[in-house]
């Protein structure tokens, strides 16, 4: 069973094979290393940039006018800042041109906090994703689901980003939820598929026939069904999520959990749904809280299920803070952990109209 | 790639043909005439904003000859900037085309009214949509030129620009990134150099003695040139071209132009009398080798004046964007880039 870097890996595999990507590339992505989190080891054609952010955003619009798939990354969201004029470009092609261009190109990136990256190891980019018109954006929190949502990136005539949270990459699929035709057993993938440490220039990976498999844009998940109240979450804080709504289940608080996956297009009517049905919602997400994509949920839902909450809506989400302080004790108390997500969820459905 | 600097061979003068000066000339002179034709829509109240490249029509018109024009890989890929519609007239474009734009009319075959003028946008012709931001294109000029080289025939890729947008970090990165011994690229990298940004002067902010200068660290062929001169710009383009399509290397060419009318219309738009003006130069020297006489430069001039004040009166007329079009064509259902139609 994979864990998400490797489900990114087969993803850009079969990109490669079946999908007409040209070119994944960007920093220390190609031979010898595969990059930094070895997400794109034994790809045909990774390539090693320059240093140099700009380049590889910009040298991925080009690519992409010139219609050659392409996955660009960036080593972690925290260097993309530099680009977001670019990224404004990439966004704004088909637009712009009134139809007469696209710019089908994927912009992977790092993102989130979880290991101990310290001020520039830990940026979200989700709320800045969501400030790009023109993009999709990808967010995903099990290995299937980062397999199937690359590939839609990959196949999408439009920009879009793929953001991985990294504090997920070594996270293992749950039993039931493996990727088409991966193999059961860990070590056999491993190695496959992973490149040896040390002397590496002759190896070659044995990918395992995968199918296609799209997760699309705009489809969220209802992870864990529930009553009470619903939370929505996405990358690194998804799983948390479907921990305390388990934990909360013996005080008979049964919360409903979504994964929204996608940023835009976002599965607005699956929360609506299930607003509907329990009154109650928190959402959750790291990044700052400030001009945050969970505001923007909130709006909607005073705006459109006013009449219909038992509770205010709720958002847990990063402190407005420069950045992520790198002793653990910073970093969990800059970000939603367990504990405040677990506190969020009992005292929101404890509210009483 | 060879770290000495070669010399690119320059056809004598005498290799341009009467017919191809007296093309070159009428060229110019149009473009100069839909420049103060555009100039006069936004001091009429027919546009908001005017920026474009009177002063540059003696470089723009011949790379307009020049280039290899289509769709795809095998063409030349072009990253303009938004100076250049002496270069789209020489590619073939009506240049009512650009008054549309400049009255941002829904009829802007460039940007359906959502752009400034200059701001060209041709798929078909691999103009890639110009953007206000400057120097931009330099980074995204490696990405089309991967496809060029890779498509293994003669088409290159061509990035514009100004001298001042040279201290952006992107036109550090297209001399990286067109010269890395991993993958030398065809990039044609021009800098237009009219010694100014806006209001500050080149002399004050440039310590290198020539902007082409900047390609020697890299190994990269490089030229100035007088860009006032048709005839030399038509040469030494020819020569950088077949360079680039036959080394599938790099080549930075400057050329020095003048500004004829400052920035933009935010700076004026007016006239200045103290730069050299490549019309008047040119002309002198047509008239010179018995090639036209002032009364038919007259006349031609006066010919295309009066098709773009028809031309002008013509776009006053056309509609407006539909305000309800703003939300078209934010996503693509279809890979244009890729074959769909």
């Amino acid at each position: 069973m994979s864990n998400m870097v490797q489900a990114i890996r087969m993803a850009l595999h079969v990109g490669e094979e079946r999908h007409g990507v040209t070119d994944v590339f960007g920093e220390d992505v190609g031979p010898p290393l595969g990059g930094a989190f070895t997400a794109t080891q034994g790809l045909k054609t990774a390539w090693n940039s320059p240093l140099d952010e700009r380049g590889v955003v910009g040298t991925s619009i080009g690519l992409g006018l010139a219609g050659c798939r392409n996955v660009a990354e960036i080593q972690f969201c925290d260097y993309a800042f530099n680009t977001i004029d670019l990224l404004k470009l990439a966004g704004m092609q088909h637009w712009v041109s009134n139809g007469d261009w696209n710019c089908p190109i994927t912009i992977m990136t790092p993102v989130g906090s979880g290991i101990r990256g310290s001020i520039y190891h830990s940026h979200s980019f989700d709320a800045t994703a969501t400030h790009i018109p023109g993009f999709k954006i990808a967010v995903p929190s099990t290995p299937r689901d980062a397999y199937g949502l690359l590939l839609s990136c990959i196949v999408d005539p439009n920009p879009c980003f793929f953001l991985v949270p990294k504090a997920l990459m070594r996270v293992r699929s749950l039993p039931g939820e493996e990727i088409p035709g991966e193999p059961d057993d860990d070590r056999k993938l491993s190695k496959m598929i992973d490149a040896p440490l040390g002397e590496r220039s002759n190896w070659k990976p044995q990918w395992p026939d995968t199918p296609d498999h799209f997760v699309p844009f705009g489809e969220g998940r209802t992870v864990r069904p529930g009553r009470d109240l619903t939370v929505v979450s996405y990358g690194r804080t998804l799983p948390l999520c479907v921990k305390a709504a388990e934990s909360l289940a013996p005080e008979g608080i049964d919360a409903e959990v979504i994964d929204l996956r996608s940023l835009y297009p976002y599965d607005w009517e699956r929360i609506a749904q299930s607003v509907r049905r329990t009154g109650r919602v928190l959402y959750v997400n790291e990044d700052t809280e400030i001009t945050n994509f969970g505001e923007h949920l909130i709006r909607r839902t005073v705006e459109e299920l006013f009449y219909e909450l038992a509770a205010p809506p709720r958002l847990l989400a990063g402190a407005h803070l420069p950045g992520i302080g790198l002793a653990d004790s910073l970093e969990m108390a800059s970000v939603p952990q367990l504990p405040s997500i677990t506190e969020s969820i009992r005292s929101l459905a404890k509210v009483e109209p | 790639m060879s770290t000495s600097l070669r010399p690119v061979r320059t056809p004598p003068a005498s290799e341009l043909s009467p017919d191809l000066l007296l093309q070159m000339h009428s060229l110019m002179v149009k473009a100069r005439v839909l420049e103060e034709r555009l100039i006069q829509m936004y001091k009429q109240g027919d546009g908001y904003f005017w920026i474009g490249g009177p002063g540059e029509e003696a470089f723009n018109v011949p790379l307009g000859l020049l280039i290899h024009k289509g769709q795809g890989p095998q063409y030349d890929y072009c990253h303009f900037h938004y100076r250049q519609s002496g270069t789209l007239l020489a590619m073939g474009t009506d240049p009512v085309d650009a008054m549309r734009q400049m009255k941002n009319t829904a009829t802007d075959p460039y940007s359906g009214g959502r752009n400034f003028v200059g701001h060209f946008s041709i798929r078909e012709w691999n103009v890639v949509p110009v953007s206000s931001p400057i120097e931009v294109q330099y980074s995204m000029a490696p990405g089309t030129a991967i496809a060029n080289k890779r498509a293994g025939g003669r088409g290159i890729t061509i990035v514009t620009g100004g001298d001042a947008g040279t201290a952006e970090g992107d036109f550090s990165t297209c001399l990286i990134w067109s010269s890395r011994p991993a993958n030398p690229l065809p990039i044609l990298m021009i800098v237009t150099n009219n010694k100014w940004g806006i209001s500050t002067h080149y002399q004050g902010q440039h310590g290198e003695k020539r902007i082409s200068d900047r390609g020697k660290a890299f190994g990269i062929e490089s030229k100035t040139i007088d860009g006032n001169d048709p005839e030399v710009a038509y040469r030494e383009l020819s020569a950088a071209m077949e360079y680039v399509r036959t080394e599938r290397k790099p080549f930075l060419l400057e050329a020095v132009v003048s500004r004829l009318y400052g920035h933009s219309s935010a700076s004026g738009a007016n006239r200045l009398n103290d730069e050299a003006d490549c019309i008047v130069g040119f002309e002198r020297r047509l008239e010179e080798r018995g090639l036209l006489t002032r009364q038919q430069m007259d006349g031609l001039r006066a010919t295309f004046a009066a098709e773009l004040l028809a031309a002008h009166k013509q776009v006053k007329e056309e509609p407006q964007p539909d305000p309800k079009s703003i939300h078209d064509h934010v996503f693509s259902e279809r890979d244009l880039v890729r074959g769909d139609s």
